[in-house]
This record gives C-alpha cells, structure tokens and sequence, in this order.
C-alpha cells in the first residue's frame, strides 16, 4: 500500500512536469491567442475586484480595530498606520488574496476545464486544429501571473483606505497625515518580495487549477473533485512559496 | 476503377490497462464512401475513430489516413491532417462559453486562418443555413435542444468543408422523429460537401439511411462486412440480430 501511494505521488510529479513542461513551450509556440488573453484577463481579474475590494477594506479596518486597544496603552497610536501598512503589503495582503484567488479563480479554472475534459470539450478543440494547451492553459496561467499581483495592489490599497476609515471613527486624523504615515515606512525591501511572491501565487493558481481540471478522469464526478482538489492543492502551494520566499528574501535583504 | 482508399486500418489493436479494446481489427475506407460501423456498447467503435483522429494511439497495427500513418506524424503534420478531418462528437461537444457564432468561427480562424470578419460571418450564416439553424446565431449552447446541438455540431465540423467526416453516435439521446431528420441531414450533407463519412451508430435506421457499407465490430474484432442488405440477410443469427 504505501509502495503504491509512493508510485502514484511519482506518477502526479511527473504528470506536472510534462505539464508545465508543454505549457512553457506553448507560450512560445506562433499562434499566441492573445484574443482569449485579454478575455481572461478580464474574468479573473475584472470579476474578481468586488471580493477583493470588500476583502481588502474590512482587513484593513479589522487590523486597526484589533491593534488600538494595545497601540493606544503604549501611546503609539500615531504608530497604527505603519503598522497597517508594512502588515498589509509585507505578508497579510498577498497571502489574503492569493487565498481568496484559490478559492474563486482556481477552483472556476479546474471545473471549468474538466467540465470541458468531461464533454469532450477539450478533444474537439483538438481535432478543429487548434492547441488546447495553447488556448486554455497558457491564456489562463499568464492571465493570473498579471492579474493575481494587481488585485493584491488593489487590495493594499483598499485595506489602507478601510485602516483609515476605521481610524476616523475613533480618532481625529486627516487623511494627508494618516497616508503619509503609511507610506513614508514603506522601501523597497517591503515592496519587491510582496510584488515577486504575489506572481509565484498567480502562476500557482493558474497551474493548480488548469492542470487539476486538464487532467480530470472522465465522468461529472471529477467536475467537483478538480475544483476541490484545484482549491486545496493552491492553497498548500500559496502557503509553503510564502515560507520559501520569505526565507530567501530574508537571507539576501537583511544578511 | 477503384476509389482511392483515404483510410487504411490494419490490425488495430488497442488496450486500455489489461482490458483490450480493440483485438485486431482491418478494414479500408473509400474516397466519397459511406461507413456505417455498427456494435454493441463497449465493442470499440468509439475508440477506433478516436485513434483514427490521433486521439488515441494504437498499440499496435497500421493505421494510414490520406497515405500518412497517423503514428508517426509529428505534432504539425497531424495538425495539417486534422484540418482535413472533421469529427461530430457524440455530445456535439459545443464550446458552452461561446455562443454558436464563435463556435462556428473558432475552426475558421485557426485552421482556415480567416481573419476577414465579414467572410466569417458569411460562411457562418451559410453554414447555419445548410442545417437549418440560421435564426441560432447569437444562441449559447445552453439554449438549445438536442437535435439543434446536433446540428449545430455538424455545422462546426463542416464549416471548414473536411474530406472525411468521422460521427460518433450521431443520433443518440434523439428521439425517432428527430433522428431521421439527423440521419438524412447526414446523407444530404455528404453529397453537399462530397466527403467520406466514417459512422459509428446504434441506431438502424440511420444506418440504413446513411450507409454504403456496413461494418460491425464484436469482442473487438471486425465481424463481418457488406452492404446493409447483405448484412439484413446474413445467414449468421447473430448479425442478423443486429438489425431486428
């Protein structure tokens, strides 16, 4: 038995080798459909921005909400907007979101795909004389590798604007003195590992969820099971490149 | 003088894990020939146009379209011989987030590389005309019956005006008014269009309709060949069976 679990893992890594493997070669490949591209580029991050903007926000107002009682024991209210904003953008904000994306953009792409996969879909693409790699996966993965860091922009952004509402509420502050202080903490070292994980999250999301619903077995069962498994599988990759980045942007920034 | 032969099956043999599909079969197809392969469920009927298409690859025996041996042919060279190819799925297997416009212009685009909007539409509408689905248009999937599905699927697949016309089951799920008007439109269209049909059906009077030839598959062998009439007359109970 565990002889077999071990053989069937192999099996799943080399399965995801070749995937990738043919997705890379394809995005080379003449014919690039830029057409389906841009239309996935709106569905994943267009009709993503209602969920992250209100994700985004109330994360913000959560965060100053929490933090004021002990802020305000120390007399380091002032301090609140940093705090805000290095959480947010260093950690909270893309893992927050790159989660979200699991949940909605992942778990679409792999029932989606093995839905097709199920109504020979993906075979009549095939035999009309087009690549289906080339038109579903690559379009799909790029499109998250663009969209997954600028809905998590967008989402820093909204959190700012709902630590500052929540801020207001209780306390007098003008928005001029409470970005600034939220800002002016920021440097590079905050921005570019945030900006470069929240790409490898995309690329996870849109692997996970194409290569769950491509490689779907036949029958409507497997429609729920890629999109369960396309959920659970980005969610575990989110978590573990966040350790591994932070760890390796850690030891080039601060050694 | 004979026609030219466009597919050429010689011992095909096929396995899926330890169970074996297909146990050697051979037969030939015909330029402007009608091939009617009849069997029961699980016989692999499905599976022998599928490896015809280069869906599926044999395990072993020859398997020639067009001359070409579909095995050897790199990614390219299959891609040229599939857009000589047409293949009706049995679910029509309709692009459901395209509407039957873009269904219709998605083969156009890539394998005819029309990138003339208005001779898209044009041929569209042609198309939709031949099979009686002009006011479809703008209609997803979704919106349509099974017979229109059908249709609509057969439309697809002749937009780009393929040499042969592989069907699989094309008119299960139907019922028997609707499947005439399938199995007719079948013949009308291969006249039209002056293809080869390979068709793979359970239902008799289509392939009664349809039919040049009749093929049928059992235990993964070929069974026995001939003419509807002769196989009706067969002097085996078994084929006979077949068309009761």
């Amino acid at each position: 038995m565990p002889n077999q679990i071990f053989t069937a893992g192999l099996h799943n890594m080399a399965d995801q080798v070749y995937f990738f493997k043919s997705f890379f070669r394809n995005i080379f490949k003449k014919g690039f459909e830029w057409e389906e591209l841009f239309r996935q580029t709106y569905l994943i991050g267009y009709k993503s921005t209602g969920i992250i903007t209100l994700t985004g926000f109330i994360l913000g107002i959560v965060l100053t909400l929490q933090s004021q009682p002990t802020m305000k024991e120390f007399g380091a209210e002032s301090y609140i907007p940093r705090m805000v904003s290095v959480s947010v953008i260093r950690e909270i904000g893309p893992v927050i979101i790159a989660l979200i994306c699991a949940g909605k953009v992942a778990s679409g792409i792999g029932a989606e795909l093995s839905s097709m996969n199920v109504t020979e879909q993906i075979e009549a693409m095939e035999v009309s004389g087009a690549n289906p790699v080339q038109f579903l996966v690559v379009t799909r993965i790029l499109a998250c590798i663009v969209m997954i860091p600028l809905l998590t922009i967008f989402a820093d952004a909204m959190a700012l604007v709902g630590g500052f509402t929540a801020t207001i509420l209780s306390g007098d502050i003008t928005a001029k003195l409470y970005f600034t202080n939220a800002l002016t903490i920021l440097d590079y070292s905050d921005l570019l590992p945030a900006l470069f994980k929240t790409i490898l999250f995309g690329f996870a999301i849109g692997f996970v969820g194409c290569f769950k619903g491509f490689t779907s077995n036949n029958g409507t069962a497997s429609v729920g099971l890629a999109a369960n498994s396309a959920v659970v599988t980005a969610s575990v990759w989110i978590i573990i490149i966040d350790a591994i980045v932070v760890q390796v942007t850690n030891s080039i920034l601060y050694s | 003088m004979e026609a030219e032969k466009v597919i050429e099956v010689e011992n095909l043999v096929k396995s899926f894990g330890t169970r074996e599909i297909l146990s050697g079969i051979s037969f030939n197809v015909h330029r402007g020939e009608n091939v009617v392969i009849l069997g029961k469920s699980g016989t692999g009927k499905s599976v022998t146009i599928k490896c015809i298409a280069g869906l599926l690859k044999q395990d072993e025996g020859s398997l020639k379209v067009f001359g070409e041996d579909v095995n050897e042919l790199d990614e390219d060279a299959l891609k040229a011989l599939r857009c000589r190819l047409g293949f009706l799925f049995q679910s029509a297997a309709l692009y459901d987030s395209m509407t039957v416009r873009e269904n219709l212009a998605f083969p156009l685009k890539r394998v005819l590389k029309i990138k003339d909007k208005a001779e898209i539409e044009s041929r569209c509408i042609e198309v939709l005309r031949s099979v009686g689905l002009e006011d479809a248009i703008d209609k997803m999937p979704a919106d349509l019956s099974g017979g229109m599905r059908k249709r609509m699927g057969l439309a697809r697949t002749l937009i780009v005006k393929p040499e042969i016309i592989l069907y699989d089951e094309p008119t299960t799920g139907l019922d028997t008014i609707t499947s005439k008007e399938i199995s007719s439109l079948v013949l009308e269209m291969q006249e039209q269009y002056d293809a080869t049909s390979v068709i793979i059906t359970h239902d008799i009077p289509c392939a009664k309709i349809t039919a040049d030839r009749v093929l049928i598959l059992h235990e993964g062998k070929c069974l026995a060949e001939g003419t509807y009439k002769e196989l009706e007359n067969s002097d085996n109970e078994f084929i006979r069976s077949f068309f009761k």
